[in-house]
């Protein structure tokens, strides 16, 4: 039997300093070579070898991680297929970012247990474990089937559940013109009407995958780097947020990058502040930015504190930076208010329109309030309430509400080309089973119990 | 007693199942009985007088495709016949036929009569001979005894039948025939899971006292349509039906004698359809409604009588001719049959094998409503599979399990023994997953073939199929050849068509994909006369419109098929399978499921539940290869 290429994360989550990413099947080198760029390409080196390199997001073409990569090809494996295995070692949020890259790149999520199953099924695996490997995805599944209520509680569920019935609602309503095509009781359900609705459907779906990245924001810490030149105030303002915000200082031991965190907590939102020890210690992060180290910090931060000073007038230096940083959450900030005006602040408006800007003399803790507020800003803007504090975080659930949303844009494309409403249900249909996946609920016969609960059918 | 009659196939029962089953069953060869009660029911209709629909109306030509009689009888009996949801996409069109119910009857009698290896007898069954948990015949109710080597049961209402009017209950078969209750004992001193159903039948009104002009017209499609893909000759002298609507005054009328319904008196047990409300029901459920839909249909050309559709109810029979006389039209209306509500036993599906044949008894096929199915249409495409089966099974051939990607039938016998059913079960297109793929249209294309290989499609009407492939895919390769140019003809046509105009040139394919576009058209844009009939150029069209999509449904199928192809055992022991979650193994020993697609759809058992399984399978293989 040929089978999909798995993925999953394949060491244990939150402990040690390396994770590791694993691909078995028949894709899972093609799959990897798509997200890898390194000296060559994965499928021309040899079996059974390490390669160095990095994990691309082909759509953004920005590095997520570095990494080294293991290739094992079949059968001399322990799935007996081909494997690839990623190490990864940028902590949880790297890792998951690489696993959702090769999930989105044509991997289905592993079921629990299932490269042991493989293993067992293509004869890697003795025959007399088979009553042990039977065992093991009962007792994975029992736990992973754990893991994924705790994180599938409360308002979430409830959140999914009246999405699934606002969905339910309108594939109710097509069926019916199809089933009852004579049924008079029910407005004819139209492809414009399709696609308003798939359209709301779909920015529902959105926010609750927006809510994976804030559930994460808010577990590990949103990363953040503070930079500037010399004498800007970067210091005071570290020093501001450990002060005013009782710091957890940790020295994450064994990550190979001897970077020091700290955390501090901004209107209830944790930031993990990289690389603050560069700060104290040589104040000279704008000479280092050469320095391929801090160049990664730069590039993984999801937020990014530039600090200018009023008094002087900004550099060819600053917007060589400001400009490297396009693409990242960057909020400006013109220290020292206190002393007079040489920076030209609608100037650097006009260069960078959509950039956060907040002026603040953080020494007399002016406009300190604003700077967190809008850091808050930048990654809740309200929806904090929506969702309350319950946040996708499970990587199959994300894997799910991703392949739904893709769903959904079919049916909207399909809606908007003016294809008979039957067909665009199908993808209506199938963003509601990925929505019902999630859940894990049963679906094969709640569509026809809506039916016949909706309306007043029968001859 | 006198001397036995030996038979290959005994078939119990004559209606729409039945003859399916009888026929398949003779065609294939084999010496075939087919009792019945009443010789003069053959095929009757004891509910409303029409043949298809939505997703019934592809199963009647899904039986035509296999070699199935039902399609090729409506086709020469109908009074009307239209074309459902022509606004909609290719899946969901359906064909639906007004029946002249007598026609029908003598039109089915007659090819039954005309087929050589089928007797046709009246005689009811009062017991079923079998040996060592296998068939080995019949015993009819004055004794005789016709031996089988295999039988189908096709006995619709008729297991321990009783109607309900008001306060009255009595033993019946459907329209006040006899009921069959001997072999209902029999069935459950077997040790069978019955469960009993309900179903209901409006009054009938003579047409004379109906006042038309109180009504809107229904018409028929002036084109002539057909079921059968062998048809050729159109019945185009149509009758209209006549819609009409419940008033206030029927719901007081209801509402103020729902006590004396049999369906809120208590006096019914058994489970009824919810597609098929009595009124009462209608009206008690959703009282928010001011009004509810009424259809006259013409039992007939040479009748009278007229089929209220939408009145459905067990109410007695001085509240029904209230109740009529309440609905505009039908003032003056003079009742020619009360409407009945009537319970029936019926077997828990999930006992028989997709073959239809059920697992406790060897060679027993059961069809129909007593496999817990409503519709004629179901009970004919269930009929079919029976008398496919419970042939080739004697005749030592592959038995034939329709997957359901293959046929709404095959949907409708996969959900029936791998789901079961808790109310009489009526097949929807929403039932179907891939509804794409299961077309009015291309119905010959998916079962044609099966239907030559089993023997019922004749090698004449295999060849015509063939060349109507052909043709297909040659105008589909042709039409990849053609550039268009972006000339005043083309620019002209496709303005008139509301579409955007060519820049360039295109091929004739790409253009026919716009959605605006028709085969016709592009035709006309090609300076071109097509020399492909109809029915050919609609497959063109259908499958060039909508390739992306089927081809997403074609993916969607490889995978179940994958799944398909792991067997299960048939010696399987799923109590030694200890990591089997408990309502799985249950589950699983009920259904009994062939194949690893079946169980992954037996609701309960879980993707866990199927992995253990198939390392149990693998393992069991090794073992296998080992010994």
């Amino acid at each position: 039997m040929q089978l999909e290429t798995i993925s999953s994360i394949s060491t244990p989550v939150g402990e040690g300093a390396i994770a590791i990413v694993r691909l078995s099947g028949v894709d899972a080198v093609e799959i990897a070579d798509r997200l890898y760029k390194g000296a060559k390409s994965l499928s021309s080196v040899d079996s059974h070898t390490i390669n160095y390199g990095h994990i691309m997001d082909p759509d953004t073409q920005e590095s997520v991680e570095e990494v080294m990569v293991a290739i094992m090809r079949a059968p001399r494996t322990y799935t007996r297929e081909d494997i690839v295995e990623i190490n990864c070692h940028g902590g949880i949020h790297t890792v998951n970012r690489v696993l959702q890259l090769t999930l989105k790149h044509g991997a289905r999520m592993a079921e629990p247990g299932e490269f042991t199953k493989r293993a067992f099924l293509n004869g890697r695996i003795d025959l007399s474990q088979a009553e042990g490997v039977m065992d093991f995805i009962r007792s994975k599944t029992t736990e992973a089937s754990k893991v994924a209520n705790q994180q599938m509680q409360g308002r979430l569920k409830s959140y999914v559940e009246d999405l699934r019935q606002s969905i339910l609602n309108i594939l109710a309503q097509v069926e019916v013109n199809i089933d009852y095509p004579e049924y008079d009781d029910v407005e004819e359900a139209t492809t414009e009407f399709l696609q308003e609705e798939s359209r709301k459907v779909k920015q529902e779906i959105e926010k609750l995958l927006k809510s994976s990245t804030q559930g994460r924001i808010l577990r590990e810490g949103l990363s953040t780097v503070i930079i500037g030149k010399p004498n800007v105030g970067k210091s005071s303002l570290l020093n501001y947020l450990i002060q005013d915000n009782k710091a957890i200082v940790t020295d994450v031991a064994g990550t190979t990058r001897d970077i020091l965190e700290e955390y501090v907590n901004v209107n209830g939102i944790p930031l993990k502040l990289i690389d603050t020890a560069g700060i104290r210690d040589t104040d000279d992060i704008v000479e280092k930015i050469g320095v391929e180290r801090s160049r990664q910090a730069l590039k993984e931060a999801e937020l990014i504190l530039y600090v200018l000073n009023n008094n002087e007038p900004l550099t060819n230096e600053d917007v060589e930076i400001l400009d490297s940083m396009a693409d990242q959450n960057v909020i400006s900030i013109v220290n020292k208010l206190d002393l007079e005006a040489e920076l030209d602040v609608e100037d650097l408006k006009s260069r960078y329109p959509g950039m956060s800007i907040v002026k603040t003399s953080i020494i007399n803790s002016t406009g300190v309030d604003e700077l967190e507020d809008r850091i808050a800003g930048l990654f809740f803007e309200g929806e904090i309430q929506s969702v309350d504090s319950t946040y996708v975080s499970n990587n199959r659930h994300i894997h799910l509400l991703e392949q739904a949303i893709s769903a959904i844009s079919d049916a909207i494309e399909s809606a908007e080309m003016d294809v008979p409403v039957d067909i665009v249900q199908i993808d209506l249909v199938k963003t509601w089973e990925l929505l019902g996946e999630v859940i894990g609920e049963d679906v094969s016969e709640q569509l026809i119990d809506q039916l016949f609960s909706q309306f007043c059918l029968g001859k | 007693m006198a001397s036995n009659m030996k038979y290959d196939v005994v078939v119990i029962g004559a209606g729409h199942a039945g003859v399916e089953a009888g026929l398949a069953s003779a065609r294939k060869g084999l010496r075939t009985l087919m009792l019945t009660i009443n010789l003069d029911n053959i095929a009757f209709m004891p509910c409303n007088p029409s043949v298809g629909g939505p997703a019934k109306g592809i199963v009647v030509r899904e039986v035509d495709a296999l070699g199935g009689q039902m399609a090729k009888v409506i086709d020469k009996t109908h009074i009307q016949m239209r074309m459902l949801n022509t606004g909609k996409g290719p899946a969901v069109r359906a064909l639906r036929a007004q029946a002249d119910k007598v026609l029908y009857q003598q039109e089915m009698k007659r090819v039954l009569e005309d087929e050589p290896n089928l007797d046709i007898l009246q005689g009811m069954v009062d017991e079923m001979i079998i040996e060592d948990e296998e068939v080995k015949g019949v015993r009819t109710n004055i004794g005789t005894v016709y031996e089988a080597d295999a039988v189908i049961v096709t006995t619709g209402t008729f297991l321990r039948g009783e109607i309900i009017l008001g306060d009255l209950k009595y033993s019946s078969g459907p329209n006040h025939q006899m009921p069959s209750v001997p072999l209902a004992d029999q069935m459950k001193d077997l040790g069978f899971d019955i469960v009993r159903f309900k179903t209901g039948t409006p009054p009938r009104v003579n047409s004379d006292s109906i006042d038309y002009s109180k009504t809107e017209i229904q018409p028929g499609d002036d084109v002539p349509r057909a079921f059968s893909f062998e048809t050729t000759e159109f019945i185009m002298d149509q009758l209209p039906c006549w819609l009409t609507y419940t008033s206030e005054n029927t719901h007081m009328i209801i509402n103020d004698n729902l006590h004396l319904s049999a369906m809120y008196s208590g006096m019914i047990k058994g489970t009824g359809p919810r597609y098929c409300p009595s009124i009462e029901d209608k009206i008690v459920r959703f009282n928010d409604k001011p009004r509810h839909q009424i259809f006259l249909e013409p039992e007939g050309r040479d009748t009278k009588e007229v089929y209220v559709q939408g009145l459905s109810t067990s109410m007695p029979e001085n509240v029904q001719r209230e109740m009529l006389a309440s609905v505009p039209g039908l003032e003056n209306a003079r009742m020619m049959r009360a409407g009945y509500a009537i319970e029936y036993d019926a077997l828990v599906p999930t006992q028989l094998w997709p073959t239809l044949e059920t697992k406790k008894i060897k060679n027993l096929y059961t069809a129909g409503q007593i496999n817990g199915t409503s519709g004629y249409e179901e009970a004919a495409g269930q009929g079919l599979i029976a008398g496919i089966n419970a042939a080739s099974k004697l005749l030592g051939e592959e038995e034939l399990v329709l997957s359901r990607s293959d046929a709404y039938i095959g949907v409708l016998i996969d959900d029936l023994v791998t789901k079961g059913t808790n109310e009489p079960y009526r097949l929807l297109t929403s039932r179907a997953e891939h509804r794409l793929l299961l077309r009015h249209d291309n119905a010959d294309m998916r079962l044609t073939e099966i239907g030559h290989d089993i023997g019922l499609i004749s090698d004449a009407r295999y060849d015509a199929f063939q060349v109507k492939k052909q043709n297909i895919e040659d105008e589909i390769e042709r039409l990849k050849g053609i550039r268009i140019k972006p000339n005043e003809l083309a620019q002209s046509i496709i303005a008139e068509k509301g579409g955007t105009a060519l820049k360039d040139g295109i091929l004739a394919i790409e253009l026919l994909r716009r959605p605006e576009m028709d085969y016709d058209s592009i035709m006309t844009i090609m300076e071109d006369e097509t020399t492909l009939t109809q029915e050919e150029y609609e497959q063109v069209e259908i499958q060039v419109k909508y390739e992306g999509y089927i081809k997403k449904s074609l993916l969607q199928v490889d995978k179940v098929k994958r799944m398909e192809k792991k067997k299960i055992p048939m010696d399987i022991d799923y109590d030694v399978i200890h990591s089997l979650a408990t309502e799985a193994r249950d589950k699983l020993k009920t259904v009994k499921p062939l194949d690893i697609a079946q169980a992954s759809r037996i609701s309960g058992v879980n993707p866990a539940d199927i992995s253990i399984l198939l390392v149990y399978i693998e393992q069991g293989d090794i073992k296998r290869v080992n010994a």
